[in-house]
């Protein structure tokens, strides 16, 4: 098995390090060239504003646009969620994604940095629970028809209101996570992603 | 499901830290600067009254900003936030935590408030950045609570020798600690007035630093971000070498893309050309004051 890891900026490395733990390879992908012959992709953690930035200086937001669309096993975490949601709340005017992903996400829905927190979650498919690190995450906000829920919390908003959101989805080949199974050294999303 | 929450835990410190990796932290001293920032790239920006050049140059105290400007700047972007305040000044850390800033940098480029300690860190849930010289001083603050660490460097002169010197200094002893026997593992805990706890971790995953390690203090041009980055810095801080440039924009973009591909030649060359005047250095035996000699 041979994953591409997007590395232009964020946690890539913990990344990298999840996939030789699964014993598969992972490719840090800096251009386009680094593309060929994957078996899926992974994009990882970071500040969606500037992952967007550094996707069009290097000549990637194209070749990237077609694999996502093409079937392609992916998995995105925090930023990842955000680079391939249909629809931002919350982003810069300018931004866009690869709305490869049937979701309306909300940048920093949980509250800046303060309100980052560390929680045990129930995955549907895996026995125990995961440590979910949500850091300056994303909220989920909507969810298409096509689109399945896997894990949910419920959590006190900065607004006060309790409300259940979803916190790891699946839509077609793609699963995405608001938190990050990486930092927490959780392989079970990634063996999900690549070899259901 | 009900689910229990942990905030402020140490994984959830240095996990933002671990997101800022491989980008560009930029200190920004008005909203204007601040949007050009983010419109660069920057994955974070530091919010101050002036910038080290100027506060080298107007001499005095220098003290946290004002909360206002911090708060002006807050709504003005969407990337994190962080503010500094003075060495051991836990008052104006409270202030900060209180404002919510994503990280709180407890600098040398202030005027020391305490002489005899720094602040105790993990008495707040808002996590630090300290600066330090070599991996005694890192570790010190990784002590108190800091998660992260950034070189000190000799901020505010536009020259990197500094900041070179504390990241070989500090790779270099992590990579002895990593080769070191065990029992070797007690004298470097003496020999860097350091905890023993944290010379064994480094020592038992390999030689890295608990937290991540940054690069700040001299970055002006490009070639200097690959430099650093290839030295073992995880990322970057830009101070005065981005606005005190001839084209603050293009070098804030060229200096973020820089330091992504760091290893690539051919990007530094692109985005070196026609970049305009950096900021005018300083040569270190024309210093009257080193910033980097504050704290401990």
């Amino acid at each position: 098995m041979r994953i591409g890891v997007i590395a232009l900026q964020g946690d890539f490395r913990e990344h990298l390090e999840l996939l030789a733990l699964l014993g598969w390879q992972g490719v840090a992908v800096k251009e386009p060239s680094h593309l060929v012959g994957l078996d899926g992709l992974v994009f990882p953690g970071g500040e969606s504003t500037t992952q967007c930035i550094l996707s069009e200086a290097s000549g990637l937001r194209q070749p990237l646009a077609t694999e996502v669309r093409s079937g392609l096993p992916v998995l995105g975490t925090c930023a990842g969620l955000i680079m391939l949601a249909r629809t931002i709340i919350g982003g810069r005017a300018d931004q866009w994604s690869y709305e490869v992903l049937d979701v309306t996400v909300m940048r920093n829905g949980f509250g800046r940095q303060v309100r980052s927190f560390e929680a045990d979650i129930a995955v549907r498919g895996l026995e125990t629970p995961m440590r979910a690190i949500f850091i300056r995450a994303p909220v989920i906000t909507q969810v298409g028809e096509k689109v399945e829920t896997l894990a949910s919390v419920r959590y006190q908003f900065v607004d006060g209101a309790s409300r259940e959101v979803p916190v790891v989805v699946a839509g077609g080949s793609i699963i995405a996570t608001s938190f990050h199974p990486e930092v927490s050294r959780d392989p079970r999303l990634h063996e999900l992603a690549f070899t259901r | 499901m009900a689910a229990e929450f942990s905030e402020g835990t140490a994984r959830v410190k240095r996990g933002l830290a671990e997101m800022l990796r491989g980008g560009v932290i930029m200190d920004v001293v008005n909203v204007e600067q601040a949007k050009i920032a983010e419109d660069a790239g920057a994955v974070a920006v530091m919010a101050l009254e002036r910038v080290p050049a100027d506060i080298r140059r107007d001499g005095g105290v220098a003290r946290m900003s004002d909360p206002a400007l911090i708060r002006e700047i807050q709504d003005a972007v969407t990337i994190p936030v962080m503010a500094k305040v003075r060495i051991g000044h836990f008052a104006e850390a409270q202030m900060l935590e209180a404002m919510e800033v994503d990280y709180i940098d407890e600098s040398e480029v202030l005027t020391p408030a305490d002489e005899s300690y720094h602040v105790d860190k993990w008495a707040f849930q808002v996590p630090f950045v300290c600066g330090a010289t070599n991996l005694g001083e890192a570790l010190r603050r990784i002590s108190e609570g800091a998660a992260l660490i950034r070189s000190k460097g000799e901020a505010g002169t536009g020259n990197v020798v500094e900041a070179v010197r504390h990241l070989r200094s500090i790779t270099s002893d992590l990579r002895a600690i990593a080769a070191a026997s065990e029992q070797e593992l007690f004298g470097w805990a003496k020999k860097l007035s350091a905890p023993y706890d944290l010379v064994a971790e480094i020592h038992a995953n390999g030689g890295h630093l608990p937290v991540p390690l940054f690069c700040a203090g001299g970055i002006a041009t490009p070639a200097d971000a690959s430099l650093v980055m290839q030295l073992g810095a995880e990322a970057n801080f830009v101070g005065s070498g981005i606005f005190k440039s001839g084209d603050p924009a293009k070098r804030a973009r060229a200096i973020v893309e820089a330091t992504t591909h760091y290893q690539d030649p051919k990007v530094l060359i692109r985005v070196s050309e026609n970049l305009g005047e950096a900021m005018v250095g300083i040569e270190m035996d024309a210093l009257d004051q080193h910033l980097a000699e504050r704290g401990w």
